[in-house]
């Protein structure tokens, strides 16, 4: 982890979208009254989806104001969570771990390539399609080496599917979700090996 | 009350209540528990681990400040383990503290110092980096150093729940978490000094105190504030003649431990502006003088004998002086006195004009009406006393007056005498709260009283008060509050107009007319010179402010850390202060002022030592010899004078900067400061601020 700051250029203002402010009085809904501040974290998660990826300034204001919470409240939950970005983000924002067993199947080169692709990790490549960050891990080991892209997990990775996968987002044609090498979910490369035969 | 709890602590058994911490009960023994985190008058967080203690049959030492006691509890405090848990904690809080006690203010009186000192072993097996970090921006009155902070989150706590401003709060998390207040902005508050001495390690440092002394080289002295009328208890640390700074002592039934930022950073204003000569007009133009050229200006004037003498007390005057001051006008022959240089309408016996309640009375009442007050700007750390009452629950709060932010919900419910006036016909429906209410109490300030229909104000107040049950046997919910530190002294020893004098407005008016030649200003620095005329004005005082500006005559005095002198507070609780420092040059204590000039007046005070004079004065006001108790004042009375009409007029502010509320405030360029802060605050928030 880092020392996370607000970014130094901020927006004028931030105001949620109609169907984003009915979304949120759901949200606000769940919680009894009085104790609305609860729904800070699906608040705050929506305001950075509607900013582009990142929380702003007076996005964070702005959630603080809808449920009746201090501002500084607000700032610490927003800088607590690595899942907020403080700063902005690509269109296609990758969280590429790097955590041990991603590590040992090849992170590294997978870094290698953002480096050459984006940039240093924060950096927002120049068309503003990609940026990337390495993060801890995901979950999803066993598909190791993987990046999250937006909401999407790509596992399986090498530094050509990689590669060829960033090409691709960033000209917008269709890409697969999931495993890149053929693989069936989490089942075995190549094919389940047990269970095979009439039950 | 439930079963009281038996804790043994080391062997010691001690009984206590339940729900008392472990840490509690080990004091109550008499043993100590080191500790950064825990403060008693702040919620618990629990984070430092430093109050380790073993439990009996507890697997693993417990942190005690956030334990409570069980029944037949056995604690150890002395034991190997924690002895080593504690080493442990401090060997961790030490790995990122950067050890710069040589070049840090908190150094000599540092938790952090002390506790590595008595728990610590003596060295690190640290070798890595130190982490680092940011100074935080606080405004002009706390300096940070946020690498030496140990996130024990008092600050925090301390803004949210005393000070009602939760702008402090922390950042990132685990080892990147840092301290800051919102896009570091300056606490918008008037208690923000507190953190300074909650901080247990030189991370929030007094900012204009920075650098200049050490706390081994200072003279301390206990004595009494004067910047409100709370009259909180505190500690004036002086070098050589200079005030190095102000810091809160406990009482609990006033300041707590808390201190105003004006009280606290007053302090150079002590040291500036000061009148340290007497000084005289000579054609137009005031010239430094001697003491006998002064007295002999004066008695020149009088033996003239054109027209009347009065004199007017201002705010920061002591008990005795005004004694004094009192007793040369009688031997002068002269009615015209008045300490109530606002021209609040206050008179009758003493429960007409104190704060019956008391301060610590407010955390027992169940309702609260404030009638033209802002009790944040007036007295600030009372008003902490109304934000704790109001967060332990069920105490509903209702103002007349402007709307403000008051730190708590308080329902502004009208801006003038009208509501008043529907409240005491029950026609407003808070009226009902507070009948039914148990204790309910009202608050009646000056911005409700210094106006020209405050007698009849104060006769709806008291009316509302009788008719909501507010004064019964036991309780008294019936209060002024003062925001001047010698009024209720100046009121108790009767400075005020004899028979056929004139009250403040009525001087005005002589000096107007002419009917008044002569006027003592005893600091009063609210009048308008423009107003007095061609009076003589002599002006006694410690500062050359806006009273003296206007003088003909200046004869320096000393202001209230150079006297020794009884205050009375809102609540009429008197209270001696002590000389810290004495007065510059030949500026000389008030009531010695009054005696000499007596003397070259022809007609000789009796009294001619401190103690003389006090004995008189107490034969006066038998409540002042009665240091630091609440004589009870009975109930108040309504005026029997004619009332006046009411006006429609909602109530003024009384406070409109908070900074700048009397002579040594405006001395002061930390006050200036400060305000100029909040003025570029107010701007940038869009003028959300609350400053009155
Ligand atoms: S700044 Fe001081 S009071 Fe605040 S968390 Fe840090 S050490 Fe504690
Ligand atoms: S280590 Fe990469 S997903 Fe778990
Ligand atoms: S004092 Fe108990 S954890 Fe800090």
């Amino acid at each position: 982890m880092s020392v996370r700051r607000l970014h130094s250029e901020q927006p004028e203002s931030f105001a949620f979208s109609q169907e984003n402010l009915d979304w949120a009085a759901t949200q606000i809904a769940k919680y009894p009254e009085g104790r609305q501040a609860s729904a800070i974290l699906p608040l705050l998660w929506q305001a950075q989806k509607q900013g582009g990826g990142w929380l702003s300034e007076p996005a964070i204001r702005c959630v603080a104001d809808m449920l009746d919470m201090p501002y500084m409240r607000a700032l610490e939950v927003a800088t607590f969570y690595s899942m907020f970005n403080l700063s902005p983000v690509g269109e296609y924002f990758v969280q590429l771990c790097g955590t041990t067993p991603c590590w040992l199947r090849g992170a590294d080169d997978l870094k290698d390539v953002c480096r050459r692709q984006i940039g240093e990790p924060g950096d927002i490549s120049e068309d503003g399609k990609l940026s990337w960050l390495e993060v801890e891990c995901l979950g999803a080991c066993v598909n190791a080496p993987m990046v999250q892209i937006n909401d999407d997990f790509y596992e399986d990775l090498t530094a050509d599917t990689f590669e060829r996968l960033l090409e691709d987002l960033r000209h917008g044609r269709d890409v697969v979700t999931g495993p890149q090498n053929g693989r069936q979910a989490s089942a075995p490369e190549g094919g389940p090996t047990v269970l095979k035969g009439d039950m | 009350m439930s079963e009281r709890v038996n804790v043994t602590v080391d062997g010691i058994a001690v009984e206590v209540e339940p729900g008392t911490t472990i840490l509690q009960a080990c004091e109550a023994a008499g043993v100590e528990i080191p500790r950064f985190c825990y403060h008693e008058r702040l919620s618990v967080a629990g984070n430092c681990r430093m109050c380790l203690v073993e439990v009996e049959k507890a697997p693993k030492p417990v942190a005690s400040c956030a334990m409570p006691v069980a029944p037949d509890m056995v604690v150890n405090t002395q034991s190997e383990s924690v002895k080593s848990a504690r080493e442990g904690v401090m060997e961790f809080l030490l790995i990122n503290h950067p050890l710069d006690c040589p070049i840090c203010d908190q150094g000599g009186e540092c938790d952090l110092q002390d506790q590595a000192l008595g728990y610590g072993v003596d060295s690190s097996r640290f070798e890595d980096n130190k982490r680092a970090v940011e100074e935080k921006e606080m405004g002009p009155l706390v300096k940070t150093v946020m690498t030496r902070c140990i996130h024990c989150t008092r600050c925090v706590r301390f803004a949210t729940e005393v000070a009602g401003v939760p702008e402090i709060g922390a950042i990132g998390r685990g080892e990147d978490m840092e301290i800051t207040t919102y896009l570091e902005a300056s606490l918008e508050s008037e208690m923000s000094g507190n953190v300074i001495d909650l901080c247990p390690v030189g991370a929030l440092t007094s900012k204009p105190y920075a650098f200049t002394a050490r706390p081994w080289e200072l003279r301390k002295t206990e004595t009494i504030d004067a910047m409100d009328a709370v009259g909180s208890n505190i500690r004036v640390d002086v070098r050589g003649r200079e005030v190095m700074r102000i810091l809160p002592r406990d009482h609990d039934a006033v300041n707590e431990e808390w201190l105003s930022d004006k009280s606290r950073f007053v302090w150079d204003g002590l040291n500036t502006q000061r009148l340290d000569k007497p000084y005289l007009r000579v054609e137009g133009k005031l010239q430094a003088t001697d003491w006998q050229r002064a007295f002999d200006a004066i008695a020149t004037r009088l033996e003239a004998g054109a027209g009347q003498v009065a004199a007017l007390a201002g705010d920061l005057v002591c008990t005795e002086g005004q004694f004094a001051l009192k007793s040369l006008m009688e031997k002068l022959g002269s009615p015209h006195l008045d300490c109530r240089q606002d021209g609040a309408k206050l008179s009758g016996p003493r429960a007409n004009y104190l704060f019956n309640t008391g301060i610590a009375g407010i955390e027992d009442a169940d309702a609260l009406l404030l009638i033209g007050t802002n009790p944040r700007l007036e007295a600030a750390v009372l008003n902490a006393r109304i934000r704790k009452a109001w967060l332990a629950g069920h105490f509903p709060i209702a103002a007349i007056g402007q709307p403000s932010d008051l730190t708590y919900d308080a329902e502004f419910i009208g801006a003038g005498p009208q509501t008043l006036k529907e409240l005491v016909d029950g026609k407003h429906g808070f009226a009902e709260v507070l009948a039914k209410a148990e204790r309910p109490m009202l608050i009646l300030g000056q911005g409700a009283l210094a106006r020209e229909d405050g007698a009849g104000i104060f006769a709806q107040a008291l009316a509302l008060a009788e008719k909501t049950g507010m004064i019964s046997d036991g309780w008294n919910g019936f209060n002024v509050l003062h925001t001047a530190a010698g009024r209720v002294g100046g009121m108790d020893v009767g400075f005020l107009p004899g028979e056929d004098g004139r009250d403040r407005d009525g001087i005005i008016e002589g000096c107007k007319s002419g009917d008044i030649s002569t006027v003592i200003l005893y600091g009063a620095d609210e009048i308008d010179r423009a107003e007095l005329g061609d009076a003589f004005v002599i002006y006694v005082g410690s500062h050359g402010d806006r009273g003296a500006h206007g003088a003909d005559v200046i004869l320096p005095a000393a202001a209230y850390t150079e006297k020794q002198a009884i205050y009375v507070n809102t609540e009429g609780r008197a209270q001696m202060t002590e000389r810290a420092a004495f007065p510059p040059g030949d500026a000389r204590e008030d009531w010695k002022i009054f005696r000499a000039l007596s003397d070259r007046l022809g007609v000789t005070l009796e009294f001619d030592t401190v103690d003389t004079l006090r004995t008189a004065m107490f034969e006066h006001a038998p409540q002042l010899a009665r240091l630091d108790e609440l004589v009870p004042a009975g109930s108040p009375e309504t005026p029997v004078a004619a009332l006046p009409d009411l006006d429609e007029a909602g109530f003024a502010p009384v406070i409109t900067d908070y900074y700048f509320t009397n002579p040594v405030a405006r001395a002061s360029a930390t006050m200036a400061a400060c305000a100029e802060a909040r003025r570029t605050r107010a701007k940038a928030v869009g003028g959300t601020g609350t400053d009155g």
